[in-house]
């Protein structure tokens, strides 16, 4: 696991307060944390454990027992590849291995440039459109290698709002 | 302008709509590019005077992104559009008729996909804007609310039970006798908890309505609370589904804005708060104990039942838990009579089935029909053969814990009872198609697979079963086992299966064997050795 500095601290003692008398106000800071640093820094527990009045140990079976919850600082894009049974009909076993080789990175991984980090995912809601990737909030589907190269180069070069 | 309100020739210019949805799948498909250019032109057009809605999705994927447009013979349908398209199809006599383009499809409601569903739950879906109040009541809303208002509790639940409306998360189980335990327990806090975590693979159905149509969720969970005593609730939303997540925030908000939650509901004596959480990417959150824990901020570890949930529940008190479908049904079920909802229908299973079409199909969507159809008329009428082109060949009905069903299957009836009949589930009524391509061996494989990633570790069966599972599929593919050494392993297979069948402590490792079995039973040739060189990865 690894720490945030004070102003990080800072951020998660003000989460805590605004969330800690909702009832099961775990996941709510846990997903507010995370929302905000982009990961669950080791020295959050003991706030976050103080905060609920559990252990420290409780907090990290809860951390570790979603796949969703990550405790080390992820890359600048997070890539979410769905290996649900449609996607797999649609391709997907061999979509994730090309990733995983152009990446040069396997799941749970961060590529070296600290730009890419893989997620395994089970199904995003997009099957009718198999397969599927997640980056941030941004589900695409009917996916092939040249699909996912065009999106890996627009990332870096525009990202499109609508107002 | 030279368009006026009264001319009788066009539509009035309050009523010049362009519709572009905002589901995930729509978006997926570039339905966001066209909407911006939809307003571009809209903006440098003043004289266009139309507004552009963001709808849910009708549900026919692959003509997204549909642009429609509002005329006086109903809404006219282009797609699938690329921004590019837009500005042929965009003018002022777009919205008296349909426009002569390539990609004009004529009136959207006569689209025979479209035409032929029966479609009571998604009336709405791909019709309203999502988080529009007035939208919602000028198209049916909270007419099931104001009638429940007159009601008793126990007539309430007596309305449903009469549908014969049955729980659409899986399990199937009648949602009148559960209302009705709650209802039962003394008067005390009591909760109405959504399983909004659609975890099946080849499932969006609660996705596209609580993108499209959020509402009729919040009047579904407002009337459950009046008919059991609760005024509290809480939509379990999966972390996979951010859109739906934003959606549901702003319609639950401006259902606040509008009185019908929080205190004194639409000026009654009854009070109903509704509260959004998040999961966090565990399937097994889906388990509707699982799913009470995980709410409570604990890890997702199944209970042991009894007690059942009803009776305690969330934070040990009463508590319904329903599918999104459940709920969103009831609206329905309220406004047009538990009778009405029961005309549709075969056998024991009452009302409609929202189906997915998934995987490998042509026509990949959303179709709501009666129970009673094949499943051979929905995977060929209504998906029109595979993506690919290529031979169907396996079909997995609900869920990465249903079963894998061969061709010969296919004449079976989407029906709770002759899918059980089969050995199969419909479990949340997805359907993904495979080609000719499969391999059914990885897909057995697989299931086990999945099992021990979202296994909660509670019980052995399931925790060790699924490794094991993994372990014994792989040896019976391996080219290095003999024959004997082969049928060795497919025994061993069989007595896994049971163990995990009758052992587990729910159906994460219940049922993984119903995708194991079937492949291994239908496709036993894919369990054979492989020449190396034909070996799928
Ligand atoms: C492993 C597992 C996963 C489940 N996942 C879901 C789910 O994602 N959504 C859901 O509504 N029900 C799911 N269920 C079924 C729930 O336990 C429960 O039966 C359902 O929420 C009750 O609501 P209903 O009666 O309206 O269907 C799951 C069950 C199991 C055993
Ligand atoms: S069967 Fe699996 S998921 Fe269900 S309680 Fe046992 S270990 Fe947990
Ligand atoms: S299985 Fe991949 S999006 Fe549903």
């Amino acid at each position: 696991m690894t720490a945030t500095n004070e102003q990080g601290l800072q951020q998660i003692a003000t989460i805590i307060e605004q969330n800690q008398t909702l009832p099961g106000a775990m996941l709510p800071i846990l997903h507010a944390i995370q929302n905000d640093l982009s990961f669950i820094p080791s020295n959050a527990l003991p706030l976050i454990a103080k905060a609920l009045n559990v252990s420290k140990a409780e907090v990290h079976g809860v951390i570790s027992f979603y796949h969703h919850f990550r405790t080390k600082e992820p890359g600048t894009h997070v890539i979410e590849i769905c290996r649900g049974e449609s996607c797999q009909a649609m391709g997907s076993r061999a979509l994730e291995e090309n990733i995983k080789q152009s990446l040069s990175i396997d799941y749970h991984q961060t590529s070296k440039d600290r730009q890419y980090t893989l997620e395994p995912v089970y199904c995003l809601g997009n099957c009718a459109c198999s397969p599927a990737i997640r980056i941030g909030n941004d589900i695409h589907g009917e996916l092939d290698q040249q699909k996912f190269e065009q999106i890996l180069a627009s990332l870096n070069t525009y990202s499109l709002e609508l107002t | 302008m030279n368009h006026s309100p009264s001319d009788n020739s066009s539509m009035p210019l309050a009523s010049r709509k362009i519709f572009v949805s905002l589901d995930t799948t729509a978006r997926s498909r570039g339905s966001d590019k066209v909407a911006i250019q939809v307003k571009n032109i809209l903006n440098s057009q003043p004289e266009l005077a139309a507004t552009l809605v963001r709808n849910g999705s009708r549900g026919m994927f692959w003509l997204e992104p549909l642009l429609e447009i509002n005329t006086p013979k109903g809404r006219v349908a282009y797609g699938p559009v690329k921004p590019e398209d837009i500005n042929d199809i965009i003018n002022l006599q777009c919205f008296d008729d349909a426009v002569k383009h390539p990609l004009c499809l004529g009136l959207t409601e006569e689209l025979p996909w479209f035409k032929s569903q029966q479609r009571l739950t998604f009336a709405r879906v791909g019709i309203i804007d999502p988080i529009d109040i007035d939208d919602y009541i000028n198209h049916g809303g909270f007419v099931g609310l104001s009638n429940a208002f007159a009601k008793t509790a126990q007539q309430l639940v007596d309305e449903v039970k009469e549908s014969g409306l049955r729980g659409r998360g899986g399990a199937a189980f009648p949602t009148g006798i559960k209302w009705q335990t709650v209802l039962n327990e003394p008067e005390q806090q009591k909760y109405i908890v959504c399983n909004a975590d659609e975890g099946d693979s080849g499932t969006f159905a609660d996705r596209m309505l609580m993108e499209g149509d959020p509402l009729v969720l919040v009047e579904g969970m407002i009337i459950a609370g009046l008919s059991v005593g609760a005024d509290q609730g809480y939509i379990y939303l999966r972390s996979e589904y951010p859109q739906a997540h934003d959606i549901l925030n702003k319609a639950i908000s401006n259902a606040k804005a509008a009185g019908y939650l929080g205190n004194n509901i639409c000026g009654t004596e009854h009070s109903f708060h509704l509260e959004v959480r998040l999961g966090a990417g565990a399937y097994i959150c889906g388990e509707e104990t699982s799913l009470l824990e995980s709410l409570e901020g604990k890890r997702g570890l199944v209970r042991a039942k009894p007690p059942l949930p009803a009776i305690e529940g969330l934070f040990g008190q009463p508590t319904v838990v329903n599918n999104v479908i459940s709920l969103a049904s009831v609206p329905y079920i309220l406004s047009h009579g538990g009778a009405s909802y029961r005309d549709f229908g075969m056998g024991r299973s009452r009302g409609t089935l929202p189906i997915q079409l998934a995987g490998n199909i042509a026509q990949g969507g959303l179709v709501e029909l009666a129970f009673g159809i094949s499943l051979n008329e929905l995977l060929q009428q209504y998906g029109n053969g595979c993506k690919s082109k290529r031979a169907m060949r396996s079909v997995q009905v609900g869920g990465p814990l249903g079963a894998y069903l061969p061709a010969d299957q296919w004449d079976t009836a989407l029906d709770y009872e002759e899918f059980a009949s089969i050995g199969a589930v419909l479990g949340h009524g997805g359907i993904v198609v495979f080609d000719d391509t499969v391999d059914m061996a990885a897909q057995a494989r697989f299931a086990m697979e999945f099992c021990e990633v979202e296994s909660c570790g509670k019980c052995t069966p399931c925790r060790i079963g699924a490794v094991r599972g993994v372990e014994v599929i792989d040896k019976i593919i391996s080219n290095e086992s003999d024959e004997k050494q082969r049928q060795d392993s497919v025994n061993l297979l069989h007595d896994l299966c049971d163990t995990m069948e009758f052992g587990s402590l729910c159906a994460m490792g219940g049922m993984t064997p119903f995708p194991v079995r079937s492949a291994l039973k239908y496709f036993p040739d894919d369990f054979l050795p492989q020449p190396l060189t034909e070996k799928a990865q």
